[in-house]
């Protein structure tokens, strides 16, 4: 087993774990460390080729004058909640649904619902683009001529975009969360449901006081993924409409104008001072999040 | 639960009237779920529908589930497989990157997730804690910096200027260990009596351990690279690196005979996932739920 000079070193059960989880600390430091350090850093600058100056918190000051930049924290903020709306109440209610002995054939029904999260932001945005397309031979303006009504510029009103944005995310995501809530579901043990049985429990009760409170880790984590899917939206405007950001910004998210600014313009100092306000919003609204539904508190008296 | 059911039915006595509730229950839920299904059939339909219309067609009329027979044409499918376009160079493209990204990025995560379960050692406790804050952060605020990065290292246009960042998945690490909590240490203190040394053990004791994981995280990590967008679009400047959204997405301009080739190529990129998705369901719904139960 001994062996001399560096094998010997590297095979030694001491260095060894050191050996196995270095490319995490190279990663780590190289592309998440080092570029959150430089997001930081950048975003106290002013940066053009070859000439590069230190403006202190200018780009923020700049920032929050700046009247697109607010339309972009609303555009992501409407977005983020009218998700969480929506993906957490209905997929919760189909998983409870799907998973009761009423259904028939839940496989072929899971694999269904959760077959739209296998396409590429880029496919349904193309499909739902051309389906809400204005014209009068759209799937969309198809749909509103049945109940009689004149063929709409979907994309270019504000409140039809985001229908259409709602759309792509719900048929996405449906399935998806439908199926964390069913996981979450079968790891609730029966004898609870046994007990509550003996005690004449009613249906909406056991789901109410059994079901909904021992789905809480579930509920927390899909709601967190969705505080962050929904604030980081980007590439599902930027696909449907025609360029990022739509006519009057309609869609423009907050990543979009961090795109506009630090690539399509090349003002990568202005660009990262939106990315700092992302992510102090991120954390704030995280943090408040996870408070709240007394996560943080559990995890410390547990550990 | 569908034991007790059917006990408290015996015991209570009326046990036709409870089977008729759950009949008209069954009927109810699966007509609910029914609609649901072709609901989210119908963008698939529309898709595979468009694939048969001439592109000018759809630049007029957008994409709908309208069936219009005399104008259905299979040309679209023939320029796709005949034509000159570089479509098919996408897909090659496409295909190398999910597969070198892929084999690395598991055998990586795998490395170091064998390191943070199996060994007791001092810096563990924090390491694991920096794995959780790297998915704190989204990857959207970290772009413009990386993208800086990758243009001073000389790694625009490169394979591994897009692979590189995100070998080190948090998510597969995490999902590893999670599973590595199962395997008992005692198979590694045999490994050692038997004389392997650390990383014999590590790949030819526990890693044939290991192999459900392997599938699932390779199933999800394939999906993800291939339907990859933003990352490759700022790495990839040089048309004939595109990989296949990107490719996609340039074609979105009604020039040409673009559209023809947008929709029955949007319909062809989906299929592989399908494929491997109706070949390994299991894999795909069960590594992708692994983190939602404890949260």
């Amino acid at each position: 087993m001994k062996k001399n000079g560096v094998t010997g070193f590297l095979y030694s059960w001491k260095v060894a774990p050191y050996v196995f989880v270095l490319p995490f600390i190279l990663s780590f430091s190289i592309f998440w460390l080092y570029p959150l350090v430089s997001a930081f850093r950048m975003s106290m600058q002013n940066i053009l080729p070859g000439n590069v100056t230190f403006i202190g918190l200018e780009n923020f000051s700049r920032l929050f004058r700046d009247r697109t930049f607010y339309t972009a924290i609303g555009n992501s903020f409407l977005y983020m909640a009218l998700t969480i709306v929506l993906l957490i109440p209905f997929p919760l209610f189909f998983a409870v649904l799907l998973d009761s002995h009423y259904v028939k054939a839940k496989g072929p029904i899971k694999a269904m619902l959760y077959l739209p999260a296998l396409t590429s932001v880029v496919v349904s945005g193309i499909i739902f683009r051309l389906g809400f397309s204005e014209m009068a031979g759209s799937a969309a303006n198809h749909v509103i001529a049945f109940f009689g009504h004149a063929p709409i510029r979907w994309l270019s009103m504000k409140g039809t975009t985001f229908f259409a944005l709602l759309l792509i995310c719900c048929w996405r995501w449906t399935g998806v969360n439908m199926l964390y809530f069913i996981s979450g579901l079968n790891s609730i043990s029966p004898e609870l449901y046994e007990a509550a049985e003996i005690d004449g429990v009613s249906k909406a009760q056991k789901l109410f006081y059994i079901t909904i409170p021992m789905l809480k880790p579930t509920i927390t984590y899909v709601v967190t993924i969705s505080i962050y899917g929904g604030l980081a939206m980007f590439l599902e405007s930027y696909m449907l409409m025609n360029n990022n950001g739509g006519p009057r910004n309609i869609a423009l998210t907050i990543v979009g104008y961090l795109y506009r600014r630090g690539i399509e313009r090349n003002q990568l100092g202005y660009g990262n001072a939106v990315g700092i306000v992302l992510l102090l919003i991120a954390l704030t609204i995280n943090t408040i999040q996870l408070a709240t539904s007394g996560t943080l508190k559990q995890n410390r008296s547990s550990t | 639960m569908k034991m007790t059911t059917l006990n408290s039915e015996k015991t209570v006595g009326n046990y036709g009237s409870i089977k008729r509730q759950n009949i008209v229950g069954t009927f109810f839920a699966m007509i609910f779920f029914s609609a649901l299904c072709i609901l989210t059939a119908l963008p698939f339909i529309t898709l595979f529908i468009g694939a048969f219309r001439p592109g000018q067609d759809l630049v007029r009329n957008g994409l709908s589930i309208s069936l219009d027979w005399e104008r259905m044409t299979l040309d679209n499918y023939k320029f796709l497989f005949t034509g000159r376009h570089s479509y098919f160079l996408w897909y090659k493209n496409s295909f190398i990157l999910t597969v070198i990204h892929v084999s690395l990025s598991l055998l990586i995560c795998y490395i170091v997730s064998y390191g943070l379960s199996m060994y007791a050692f001092r810096l563990r406790n924090i390491l694991f804690f920096l794995v959780i804050a790297t998915m704190m952060v989204p990857f959207e605020i970290l772009m413009l910096p990386m993208y800086v990065e990758i243009m001073t290292l000389g790694l625009v246009d490169t394979l591994a200027g897009v692979i590189l960042p995100g070998l080190c998945s948090a998510a597969s690490i995490f999902f590893f260990r999670q599973y590595m909590t199962s395997i008992p240490k005692s198979l590694i203190e045999a490994g050692r009596i038997d004389g392997a040394n650390e990383y014999r053990i590590c790949f030819s004791v526990i890693m044939p351990n290991v192999k459900p994981a392997f599938a699932a995280m390779a199933i999800l990590s394939a999906m993800n690279t291939w339907n990859a967008m933003l990352w490759p679009l700022l790495v990839y400047r040089d048309a004939k690196k595109f990989t296949l959204p990107i490719g996609l997405n340039t074609l979105l301009t009604p020039y040409g005979n673009n559209y023809d080739l947008l929709i029955a190529g949007s319909f062809f990129s989906v299929l592989p996932i399908f494929m491997l998705f109706i070949l390994f369901q299991r894999y795909f719904i069960g590594g992708m739920t692994a983190g939602a139960v404890k949260g």
